[in-house]
C-alpha cells in the first residue's frame, strides 16, 4: 500500500507542478459551465430537479473527457522517457505499479468532479435540491471518472505515445456509450449484453436522475477492475517481451 | 556472490544472449565489453530485474531472480545508459523518492541522502530540478540514485557515453571509488574504459560469452602481439644502443624522450621480454616501466570475436 500511495502521491504532484494539468481541467470546468448555463440557467422554466439531471448529464461527458486526457500519459510517458525503468526495477509489484498510476491520475479526476460542485449549489441556491439527487448523481460521477481513468491507464501501458494513448481510450469508452445503439440492432441475447454494457443510458443516466441501481455498482466495479488487470497483465508482458 | 548460469534471451524469434554463465565476487568491478548490440544492455536489464530470462538462472548474493524478485531487486542498483530521470523533480526529492520506493524508511533516508549527494559530487544540487542539470551532472544523479538504497549489486550501462573527457575522468574516479564496498558491474564499447576501471572482464559477442578473466589472463591468451612499449631512465643512448645489439629486438618503432625517461617502442621476435630486461640492467640502464604496447586489448578483442587477427 507505502509504494501504491508513493507512487500516486508522485504523479499527483506532478500534476499539480504542469501547466497542462491545470489547463486540461480549466478547459473541460469552462465547457461544462457554459453548456450547464445554455441549458438549466437560461430563461426557460425547469424543475430543479431537471436542471440536476442537466448538470449530470454534461458531467457525465466531461468526467470521461478528463479520465482519458489524464491518464492517457501515465505509463506512456515513462515508457516513452525510460524512467518506467525506475518502477521495473523497484522491489514493487505491476498490480502496485498500476494501483498507483492510476490513483494518481483519478486524484486529479476528483478535483475537476470537486471543482464542479458549485453547479448544483447555484440550483440549490435557486430553487430545491434533494440531498439524495445529488448524492446519486455524483456516485455516478465518481465510478465514471474512476472508470474512463482505468480505461486510459489500460491504453496508456500500450504504448509509447501519450496521444495513441488517449484516442484507444476514447474509443473504447466510446464504444461503451454507443453499445445502446447496437443493442437496438440486433437480437437477444446479444442485445440483451450490449444494453448491460451500455455506459450512459443502461447506468449513468438513472444515477444521474436520482435513481441508485447494485447492478451499476457492480458494472463500473467489474469494468475498472478489468481494464487495471488489464494494464497489470501489460506491463507483467513487457517483462518478457 | 553474482552467479550467472546458462543465461538466454529471446526477443521473439531474435537470439538477444545465449548460455551466458559467469560468476563475479563480491567487491569487484567487472565489465562487460563488446560491441553495439552485442547483448550486453539486455543482459544487464536481466541482471538488474527489468527483464526475465527465456531461461537460466541469475543469483545475487544467493538469492534467486526470477523466485524472489523483490528481494533481489532491493539488493540491485541500475544505472541505465539513458539516466532514469524526472526533470520536474528535485535531485533531494527524486532520491528520497526512489529511496521510498526500494522500502527505505524516512530516518535512515535522512542520513543517507546527504551522503549519496557527497558521494556523487552533488553539492549545492539538492535543490535543483534536474531538468536543469547538464548531461554529466544527470549521469552523477542517475549514479546517486543506483546506490541510494546500499545495493550489493551496481549495474551502469555505459556510464561514460556522452560525456566529456573531464567528466570522463571523474566518472571513472567515482566508479573507482565506489568499487570495494560494491560489487559493480560495468557494459562498455569502449575498450581503454573498461581496461582503465575493471579487474575482471567479460568479452561479450553476438549474445555469447567469449572470454572472460582479468585483462593480463586475457592478454595472455588471446594477444599474440610481441610488440611492446619500453620505458628507462637514464642515458637513452646507452639504452638504444643496448637494444640495438639484442637479436630479440626485431624493430624499433618510436622513441621519445621526457623528463629523464625515454619511451621506445619494439618487436620482439619471441615473447621473452625477460631476456632484454636482463640485458638493459647489465648494461647499467634502469628499466622502469616494460609492457603490451598500447592497442594490445583491442588486438586480443579482435581475436577473441574472430574479427580479425593479431598485430
Amino acid at each position: 500500500m507505502k509504494a501504491i500511495l508513493l507512487i500516486a502521491k508522485r504523479d499527483l504532484s506532478e500534476y499539480f507542478g504542469s501547466l497542462l494539468g491545470y489547463a486540461i481541467i480549466a478547459v473541460l470546468l469552462v465547457a461544462t459551465g457554459m453548456l450547464f448555463q445554455y441549458a438549466a440557467m437560461g430563461d426557460r422554466a425547469l424543475k430543479s430537479s431537471q436542471a440536476l439531471s442537466y448538470f449530470f448529464y454534461f458531467g457525465f461527458g466531461f468526467t470521461c473527457f478528463a479520465g482519458i486526457l489524464l491518464s492517457m500519459g501515465v505509463f506512456a510517458r515513462e515508457l516513452r522517457e525510460d524512467t518506467i525503468v525506475t518502477l521495473y526495477t523497484a522491489p514493487i509489484s505491476e498490480w502496485q505499479m498500476v494501483l498507483g498510476k492510476w490513483l494518481g491520475a483519478y486524484g486529479f479526476v476528483l478535483v475537476f468532479i470537486g471543482l464542479t460542485a458549485y453547479m448544483p449549489l447555484m440550483i440549490a441556491v435557486n430553487g430545491q435540491v434533494h440531498g439524495g439527487h445529488v448524492l446519486s448523481g455524483y456516485l455516478g460521477l465518481l465510478m465514471t471518472g474512476a472508470l474512463c481513468t482505468a480505461v486510459g491507464t489500460f491504453s496508456s501501458s500500450l504504448t509509447h505515445h501519450q496521444l495513441v494513448g488517449g484516442i484507444v481510450g476514447g474509443v473504447l469508452i466510446g464504444l461503451l456509450v454507443v453499445s445502446w445503439w447496437v443493442a437496438g440492432r440486433t437480437e437477444p441475447p446479444l442485445s440483451d449484453i450490449f444494453t448491460y454494457l451500455s455506459l450512459y443510458q443502461t447506468h449513468v443516466e438513472d444515477m444521474g436522475k436520482g435513481t441508485l441501481h447494485t447492478r451499476d455498482f457492480v458494472y463500473f466495479g467489474s469494468l475498472t477492475f478489468l481494464a487495471l488487470l488489464g494494464a497489470r497483465v501489460v506491463l507483467g508482458a513487457r517483462r518478457w517481451r | 556472490m553474482i552467479e550467472v548460469n546458462a543465461l538466454t534471451k529471446y526477443y521473439g524469434m531474435t537470439r538477444a544472449i545465449y548460455d551466458l554463465s559467469f560468476t563475479i565476487e563480491k567487491g569487484r568491478i567487472a565489465g562487460f565489453l563488446g560491441l553495439n548490440g552485442a547483448g550486453k544492455s539486455t543482459a544487464l536489464k536481466i541482471l538488474a530485474g527489468y527483464l526475465l530470462p527465456t531461461s537460466g538462472s541469475v543469483r545475487v548474493a544467493g538469492t534467486d531472480l526470477v523466485a524472489q524478485p523483490d528481494a533481489m531487486r532491493s539488493r540491485i542498483g541500475y544505472l541505465p545508459e539513458k539516466p532514469p530521470l524526472y526533470d520536474e523533480m528535485t535531485v533531494d526529492g527524486y532520491l528520497k523518492y526512489l529511496g521510498k520506493l526500494r522500502g527505505m524508511d524516512a530516518a535512515t533516508l535522512a542520513r543517507r541522502v546527504p551522503e549519496v549527494i557527497e558521494q556523487t559530487a552533488l553539492q549545492g544540487k539538492g535543490r535543483q530540478r534536474i531538468g536543469t542539470l547538464s548531461l554529466g551532472f544527470r549521469k552523477r544523479v542517475g549514479i546517486a540514485q543506483a546506490i541510494v538504497h546500499d545495493p550489493d549489486l551496481l549495474i551502469l550501462d555505459e556510464p561514460i557515453s556522452g560525456l566529456d573527457p573531464v567528466q570522463i575522468v571523474e566518472m571513472r574516479n567515482l566508479v573507482r571509488s565506489l568499487g570495494g564496498k560494491h560489487t559493480i558491474l560495468i557494459s562498455s564499447h569502449i575498450l581503454t574504459e573498461v581496461e582503465e576501471t575493471c579487474d575482471q572482464l567479460l568479452v561479450l559477442d553476438d549474445g555469447e560469452l567469449k572470454a572472460q578473466g582479468t585483462e593480463a589472463e586475457l592478454l595472455a591468451r588471446f594477444s599474440h602481439s610481441l610488440n611492446f612499449d619500453l620505458t628507462v631512465q637514464g642515458d637513452p643512448e646507452a639504452a638504444a644502443e643496448v637494444i640495438a645489439a639484442t637479436p630479440l629486438v626485431t624493430e624499433v618503432r618510436t622513441g621519445r624522450f621526457t623528463d629523464g625517461y625515454a619511451t621506445f617502442g619494439l618487436s620482439l621476435s619471441k615473447d621473452e621480454p625477460a631476456e632484454l630486461v636482463a640485458a638493459l640492467v647489465a648494461a647499467g640502464v634502469g628499466v622502469h616501466r616494460l609492457e603490451p604496447a598500447r592497442g594490445a586489448l583491442e588486438n586480443a578483442f579482435l581475436s577473441m570475436t574472430g574479427r580479425g587477427g593479431a598485430a
